[in-house]
């Protein structure tokens, strides 16, 4: 709550938080916000200009860009955030599994571990969904094992580092179960920063899901999606320039609006002045 | 010293094994049956008989571990398989497709490090003016660009509306300025954001007030604060070279750049497997590899590491 009442001091940050949430709920229900069908072809009205029927005129086969647009969003951002979820999921519960059992479990875990991550996860990722074939569900498959190894690995420090503190000790020595000390002592301090890193990270998967979609990997025509909406784009790029704008500028919008939720969470969660280090995974 | 390279070098191995095990598995992933696949390719129709006699050909129907190690074997010959779609060795392949991908990552890396460490010093320099602000939030942005689109726009300006550089393609040396940029540019933001933090932390220390006490001069300061600035973002630069060529693949996409990505991209289009399976061990190989130099060379700059590896 402490958190929660620092990031409303933070108006860049809550501008991001409802800006965020405004996208997702237009995405959420596009069937409704969206005024047109975006598979709808009409090629005798395509390249309108921006009007009040089209407010961002319509692509080269005559759809509706702005409900191309709100639909892209429920397959980028779905997809993006369905990656985050099972990644998180898998991820802390090994981890968790790897910082509280120590020994050879933990052993076993982490040199998997070590061994995935010593592949550049881009380079994982195009291999597992060329492999699978494409598809939005395979891009999800690949980017989660090319991801769980480095949450796993986080989890677990974060873990090892509170269960070493002196009070879970005590807790451990007054006898409390290994589940109590877990809930009340461990998540508290784990979660924000897991939340930290996962919101910085979700920006990284959008980026990587549409550049996926970008090379014909991802989403399959017609479904509407923001990188497939930028390779229609390059296609037509010497005639109409502007088509490439408003799927990239949601995308950077989107992302940016990520990246800087997470720094104003960080900045939350521990306001002593913190060095931004630029988190890779 | 020594007994620190060999540590770290035997730890290599068992690593490299699983890479080896992992990159063989991936291509277990598929859903469709390689022999069929080989078969379709060269537009054989595949009956019963014609798939059983491919698989027999390409040994799939030995037991699993048994092609690993045949494989395991080819590799350590530098025999990575053959392509399915012309048959050609993938070796042979990859070696005329590693030069482009190196001119281009060597290129990004060059404009890389001068503009990062250029921003940097700017931000740094102005702390809290303007210019660092507005450089700031061009750091910012870059780093939520997706870099496809920046490619696009990039060649929309300076290919096709000033005609200044060629659209795609590698001919003459002026081709590689457009991807190199639009490669560099997510990096650039990441190195620039890092630099500019360490070096503004460092501007507080005493031994900077010290050097200012003695009278040094502003050249001489900002020598020092850069270079023990450096020190923190010199492991990422280091890494930077094969994580540039690892994510070559979108930007070769875009320039119809004749490198590795595009080769893989191209490979997965034509299902085209043991291509891809070479591209993903190769980087991997390579990733360990630069991670092992990095480390020995960090140990060689500073004793104190070397340390903390044998505890």
């Amino acid at each position: 709550m402490r958190v929660w009442r620092r990031l409303r001091n933070a108006p860049l940050g809550m501008i991001c938080l409802c800006f965020l949430l405004a996208v997702v709920a237009l995405a959420l229900c596009a069937p409704l916000a969206a005024p047109w069908d975006p598979t709808a072809i009409d090629v005798r009205n395509k390249f309108a200009a921006w009007s009040l029927a089209h407010p961002l005129g319509t692509d080269q086969l005559g759809r509706d860009v702005l409900s191309r647009l709100i639909w892209g969003g429920r397959a980028t951002l779905g997809f993006s955030l369905l990656t985050m979820g099972i990644t998180l999921f898998i991820g802390s519960g090994l981890g968790i599994v790897a910082g509280f059992c120590r020994g050879k479990v933990d052993e076993t875990i982490m040199r998997f571990c070590d061994v995935m991550m010593s592949f550049p996860s881009e380079v994982l990722i195009l291999a597992i969904v060329g492999m699978l074939g494409p598809g939005l569900g395979n891009v999800v498959i690949a980017s989660v094992i090319a991801k769980w190894p480095w949450y796993t690995r986080m989890v677990r420090s974060v873990v090892m580092q509170y269960t070493d503190v002196n009070y879970v000790r005590f807790a451990r020595v007054a006898g409390c179960g290994m589940w109590h000390i877990f809930r009340r002592h461990l998540l508290p301090g784990a979660l924000g920063e897991i939340i930290v890193l996962a919101t910085l990270d979700t920006g990284s998967v959008i980026l990587s899901v549409s550049a996926l979609s970008f090379l014909g990997l991802g989403v399959q025509p017609p479904t509407a999606e923001w990188g497939a909406m930028l390779s229609d784009a390059k296609d037509i790029m010497s005639m109409y320039p502007q088509q490439m704008l408003p799927a990239g500028l949601t995308i950077l919008l989107v992302v940016a609006a990520f990246n800087f939720l997470g720094d104003s969470l960080r900045d939350a969660l521990d306001p002593a002045p913190t060095t931004l280090q630029g988190v890779s995974l | 010293m020594k007994a620190y390279i060999l540590r770290r070098l035997l730890l290599t191995i068992p690593l490299l094994l699983g890479i080896s095990f992992v990159s063989f598995v991936i291509i277990q992933l598929s859903p469709s049956d390689p022999a069929e696949v080989v078969v379709r390719v060269n537009e054989i129709e595949p009956t019963d008989e014609v798939v059983a006699i491919t698989r027999e050909q390409l040994g799939l129907n030995k037991p699993f571990l048994t092609r690993y190690a045949d494989w395991m074997c080819a590799v350590a010959q530098g025999d990575l398989g053959r392509r399915y779609v012309d048959n050609k060795p993938v070796a042979q392949e990859l070696a005329r497709a590693l030069p482009p991908t190196v001119w281009l990552a060597l290129t990004s890396t060059l404009f890389m490090a001068v503009c990062s460490v250029g921003m940097a010093f700017v931000c740094a320099m102005y702390e809290g003016r303007t210019v660092d602000y507005l450089l700031r939030g061009f750091i910012f942005l870059g780093t939520a660009t997706p870099g496809f689109w920046a490619g696009l726009l990039l060649m929309w300006l300076f290919s096709v509306k000033l005609n200044w550089l060629p659209t795609s393609g590698m001919q003459g040396a002026s081709s590689v300025i457009l991807p190199a940029v639009t490669l560099s540019l997510t990096y650039i933001s990441t190195y620039a954001r890092l630099l500019r933090n360490s070096m503004v932390q460092n501007k507080q220390k005493n031994s900077v007030l010290y050097a200012r006490a003695r009278g040094l001069t502003r050249g001489m300061i900002w020598r020092h604060i850069f270079r023990n600035s450096l020190q923190s973002t010199l492991t990422g630069l280091g890494m930077s070279l094969p994580k540039l060529m690892a994510g070559t693949f979108v930007v070769e996409t875009i320039f119809a750049w004749p490198g590795l990505g595009w080769l893989c991209v191209t490979a997965i289009f034509n299902r085209d497997f043991p291509v891809i399976q070479a591209y993903v061990l190769l980087m991997a190989v390579m990733f360990v590899g630069c991670n092992l130099l990095v480390d020995i060379l960090c140990a060689v700059i500073d004793p104190r590491l070397r340390a903390r590896g044998q505890a």
